[in-house]
């Protein structure tokens, strides 16, 4: 070759070769104001703090994480937007939105692009489109809802359950993927009451729980809902078992709710008070940085970013389509990934296994009574 | 029976609270025709500044205190000067799109410059539940509904046997004629959002241990009080007592035996007909119109 | 706007709609068809705002009624096009259905009729999950085709938006210059002198408030196959008020105040993003602030412009003339 050219070659290379070494960009689209927004700020200040530890360890194949992060505003028309902006800008990998709906739509976008999405929404129907791009970092209400209602129909021998829940998608969905594990767990339901978003006055639900003489009351609810309902609860002097999923036993609620929470028990997938070292490590980390106590959404955004470095390393290089072949069906163990915290495996449809508890509130405290398994076998 | 005495007490104490936060709306309205949209955003923010008072070690009737006299200042004087003065004399459109954009602006602000998260807020009264028949009730409720009728005849009688009271209540009906009278109008027009700042912060020192203090927590209570007080009647202080009171009721009756997902059409449509069949709402005087 | 040549900004913006858009990326693409939506909405509120004179806070309510009702239709194997004129003419007759009762009342009334006519929307939407997909909403709406061609594509459907919107508006200009439209200035300006003169203040007033309604039904028709996922919250009270913010900021009764009123609620909350979390805040910040400096919207900037220089040129030419005391 001519002189010249080879050196517009190598230049050429260089190029090449040094924006090869420009960041990884992730993409973290959150709801940060509007109803989601409490979900959607620990979320994200879970994934901060990863992406802060990532890097000052050296980052991920020797180039540093770049986190652009963005408010849906809980409004999936301008999740969608957001979703087309970060593959605009290159996004590697994009993280939430954690409602529902917002997700859904914008996973459309992620998917076209074919760009890794990591969720923590509930709704069942996200891994059951075939979607190879998108990826939970908690359990679905269809895995979780099962291991629950066998504990009730078991461990509390109870036959009737009263089902109190928040008329949103993330409430209605685990209602009815409740009611159907419930039938498959010879459960029947005695009641079955719908509540608004931000219910100040849990007055009527709570009697028509406690009318329909039901063994158990199972509440589906957000944080400040569940602690008011439990009061409520109390207050109406119910002295049947209270059971939930993760919210109702949170540090949150446990806080907000005072006595009244003593004696719920919940099935928690993620929880900071999982008697698991890492984990414990993890949220004093996380206090230290962000000054409160973070909930199963800040255990979602941790781990996820992590999910996303074992994919990364799993391919051996930083090809969206690599990685997210390589997570599927991918098995994380917690001692050679320390930052999933716990042992994950994921499936080819997105979804994830790994142990769970059933935890109970004494004291002010969740104890954990019993650890449930994973499926899969590490 | 029972379920329905129960029902009723429950909603007597949650409607003490809309009516509240609808009385200042409607001190608001009669004496300057300032329609607040931010007024859910003004029990907030003295929810929080309690809160922030409480975390340096301040007791909670101090704070109290402490964050009135703010409120005073900032909600009452500032909202005053700031928005309202120079805003009325254009009509009622740019009064509401300032407040509307006030109201995003608290909501946003407190969010992200205090916590996202729900916070826990401490009781004056204490949990204790005790019994009335076989209706349980909690010593909040009864504590809130007492306070909150204290507040509402307080603030009638103020207006009504005190020389300023009157003298407020002429600057509602016919501010030309009160300023030829003599009567101080701007004087008057601030006293009104001065009681409104400290009805708001009550409001919130005798809501927010049940709400839970959280950022968003204005935008519904916002919107109930709005109700309230059309339906007790806009023009008319004691009526956002029965406003608030009738929402309260209706909302748990509605979820107990009609049905829970729409127990707010309840009280919606209340506030539908009372907006159509008697526009001045149940204890209101007609408004006439001006040529 | 009394500008040498308005119409000149008018061409070349139109202009700019149209070339512009193939070099914009998806998401700005994105950004300008959602807004585009906003300005067909806030065309019609500002009929019945700005120049009727009325307050309606329940825009989003038949913004939601005609996104359902494409959404519904389309996943019932309809056309788009069926679904369209539908929801123009079903947003008109509730406009006239709803108007009717409570245009009896006193303008603060419809306020809080439309108010209210809002959140029952919004709970029927939220709870009737056999018609609306209740809290799930109706996922993967489709797109219109013409004639066999898909417009499925993001600038193709930009296209379709920018069509309907400019038919939309020439609509909306022929009525305003009509007899009609100086009916509606009448009813703003001084609705019992108009009464006064003839004019049958209650027609005028409920015709204008069902134009707005059905306005805002065809935003929402376009809005469904825009964003493709329909579920309640757009529909809330709270867009409502961000939809009279819009008409307000932009200019109250002013034909181009939606353009800029839409500007502001879409965009400028994006350009604001740097800022973070407080970028909302600094949006509201804004907001006040605009309504403390320019009360009549931010049109009435011209106005102002205008009646500063007329005074200006009046008091010049009150001392340059031969009468004024101190001239030579």
């Amino acid at each position: 070759m001519k002189p010249q050219l080879s050196i517009a070659t190598a230049l050429a290379c260089l190029l090449v070769v040094s924006t090869a070494h420009a960041e990884i960009k992730i993409a973290v689209l959150q709801e940060l104001s509007g109803t989601g927004a409490t979900a959607g700020t620990n979320f994200k200040n879970g994934v901060q703090l990863a992406v802060n530890e990532i890097n000052a360890a050296g980052g991920i194949l020797g180039q540093k994480l770049d986190a652009t992060i963005e408010d849906t505003q809980s409004n999936p028309g301008i999740a969608k937007g957001l979703a087309l902006k970060a593959v605009d800008d290159g996004a590697f990998a994009v993280f939430g939105p954690t409602f529902s709906g917002s997700m859904i739509v914008s996973m459309a976008q992620t998917r076209k692009a074919q760009v890794p999405n990591f969720t923590g929404a509930d709704a069942a129907a996200i891994t059951q489109q075939g979607n190879p791009y998108v990826f939970r970092t908690s359990f679905t209400q269809t895995v979780s809802m099962p291991k629950l209602a066998r504990y009730i129909a078991g461990a509390l021998k109870a036959k009737t359950v009263a089902i109190i829940f928040v008329n949103n998608d993330f409430g209605k969905g685990g209602r009815d993927a409740f009611v159907k594990a419930a039938a498959a767990a010879g459960l029947t339901m005695a009641a079955d009451i719908s509540t608004d978003a931000g219910l100040l006055d849990f007055s009527a639900a709570v009697l028509k729980a406690k009318r329909s003489n039901a063994d158990v009351v199972f509440v589906y609810t957000n944080e400040e809902e569940s602690a008011r309902c439990l009061r409520e609860l109390r207050k109406q002097e119910v002295t049947k078992p209270i059971v939930g999923e993760t919210t109702l036993t949170g540090q949150r609620v446990i806080e907000l709710a005072g006595p009244a929470a003593n004696g719920a028990l919940a099935h928690v997938g993620l929880t900071t008070d999982a008697p698991i070292p890492a984990v414990r490590e993890f949220r004093a980390k996380f206090e230290k940085a962000y000054k409160y106590t973070p909930d199963h959404n800040g255990l979602k955004g941790y781990t996820s970013v992590y999910m996303l470095k074992a994919g990364i390393a799993a391919a051996g290089k930083l090809d969206r389509v690599a990685v997210a072949k390589a997570l599927h069906g991918l098995k994380i163990r917690a001692a050679s990934e320390p930052g999933v915290l716990m042992d994950v495996a994921i499936d080819d449809h997105g979804d994830l296994d790994r142990e769970s508890f059933i935890v109970e509130v004494k004291n002010g405290k969740q104890e954990v009574k019993e650890t449930l398994p994973p499926l899969t076998k590490f | 029976m029972v379920d329905f005495l129960q029902l009723f007490v429950s909603g007597l104490a949650t409607g003490s609270i809309y009516a509240l936060a609808a009385l200042g709306f409607t001190l608001l309205w009669q004496t300057s025709g300032t329609i607040n949209f931010a007024q859910g955003e003004f029990v907030m923010l003295p929810a929080f500044g309690m809160l922030a008072l409480a975390s340096v070690g301040v007791p909670l009737l101090a704070a109290f205190a402490i964050t009135c006299g703010l409120a005073v200042v900032v909600l009452g004087w500032g909202f005053k000067r700031g928005i309202a003065d120079p805003l009325l004399k254009f009509g009622l459109m740019p009064v509401v799109v300032a407040t509307i954009g006030l109201s995003i602006a608290l909501r946003n602000g407190v969010r992200a410059g205090y916590t996202a998260e729900a916070q826990p807020f401490p009781s004056l009264f204490g949990d204790q539940l005790f019994h009335l028949g076989a209706v349980t009730v909690t010593r909040v409720d009864v504590g809130t509904l007492v306070a909150a009728l204290a507040l509402v005849l307080g603030t009638q009688a103020f207006l009504a046997r005190t020389v300023t009271g009157r003298a407020m209540q002429a600057v509602a009906q016919n501010t030309e004629s009160a300023m030829v009278l003599g009567i101080d109008v701007p004087r008057m027009i601030f006293y009104t959002f001065a009681i409104n700042a400290i009805l708001a912060c009550t409001a919130a020192l005798l809501i927010a241990p049940t709400y839970l203090a959280k950022f968003d927590m204005g935008e519904s209570l916002g919107t109930k009080a709005f109700f309230a007080a059309v339906i007790g009647g806009f023009n008319n202080s004691r009526a956002a007592l029965l406003g608030g009171v009738i929402v309260g009721v209706c909302e748990n009756l509605a979820a107990a035996y009609v049905s829970a997902a729409y127990k707010d059409a309840v009280a919606l449509a209340i506030f539908m007909v009372v907006i159509l069949v008697r526009p001045q709402g149940l204890l209101g005087k007609p408004i006439g119109r001006t040529v | 706007m009394h500008m040498k040549r308005p119409w000149l900004l008018v061409v070349v913006a139109v202009a700019a709609l149209v070339v512009m858009p193939p070099y914009l990326k998806s998401y700005g693409l994105y950004l300008i068809s959602y807004w585009l939506v906003f300005v067909i909405a806030t065309m019609g509120l500002n009929l019945t705002v700005g120049y009727a004179g009325q307050a309606s806070l329940g825009h989003a309510a038949f913004f939601g009624i005609g996104a359902y009702c494409v959404a519904i239709l389309m996943k019932a194997g309809s056309s788009f096009w069926l679904g369209l004129p539908l929801a123009a003419v079903g947003c008109f007759g509730l406009g006239l259905g709803l108007g009717f009762p409570a245009l009896r009342v006193q303008t603060i009334y419809l306020a809080f009729a439309t108010l209210g006519f809002n959140v029952a929307v919004w709970l029927v939407m939220r709870n009737e999950e056999w018609l609306t997909g209740g809290v799930f909403g109706i996922n993967d709406v489709g797109r219109p085709d013409l004639f066999g061609l898909s417009l499925d594509g993001s600038l193709a459907y930009y296209y379709v938006i920018l069509v309907v919107a400019a038919v939309l508006a020439a609509l909306l200009w022929g009525l305003l210059r009509s007899p009609w439209g100086k009916a509606f200035t009448a009813l703003r300006d001084n609705p019992i002198r108009a009464e006064s003169l003839g004019i049958d203040v209650r027609a005028y007033t409920l015709l204008a408030f069902a134009i707005g309604a059905s306005y805002a039904g065809i935003a929402g028709a376009l809005f469904a196959s825009l964003v493709q996922f329909v579920e309640p919250t757009p529909f809330s009270l709270s867009v409502s008020f961000m939809m009279y913010l819009m008409v307000v900021v932009g200019g109250p009764g002013y034909f181009f105040g939606p353009m800029l009123g839409a500007l502001v609620g879409v965009l400028v909350p994006e350009w604001l993003r740097f800022a973070q979390g407080w970028y909302l805040v600094a949006f509201g910040i804004a907001v006040a602030l605009l309504m403390l400096w320019l009360p009549g919207g931010l049109l009435s900037l011209a106005d102002r412009r205008q009646a500063r220089r007329r005074a200006r040129a009046a008091a010049n030419a009150r001392s340059a003339s031969p009468t004024a005391p101190g001239a030579r």
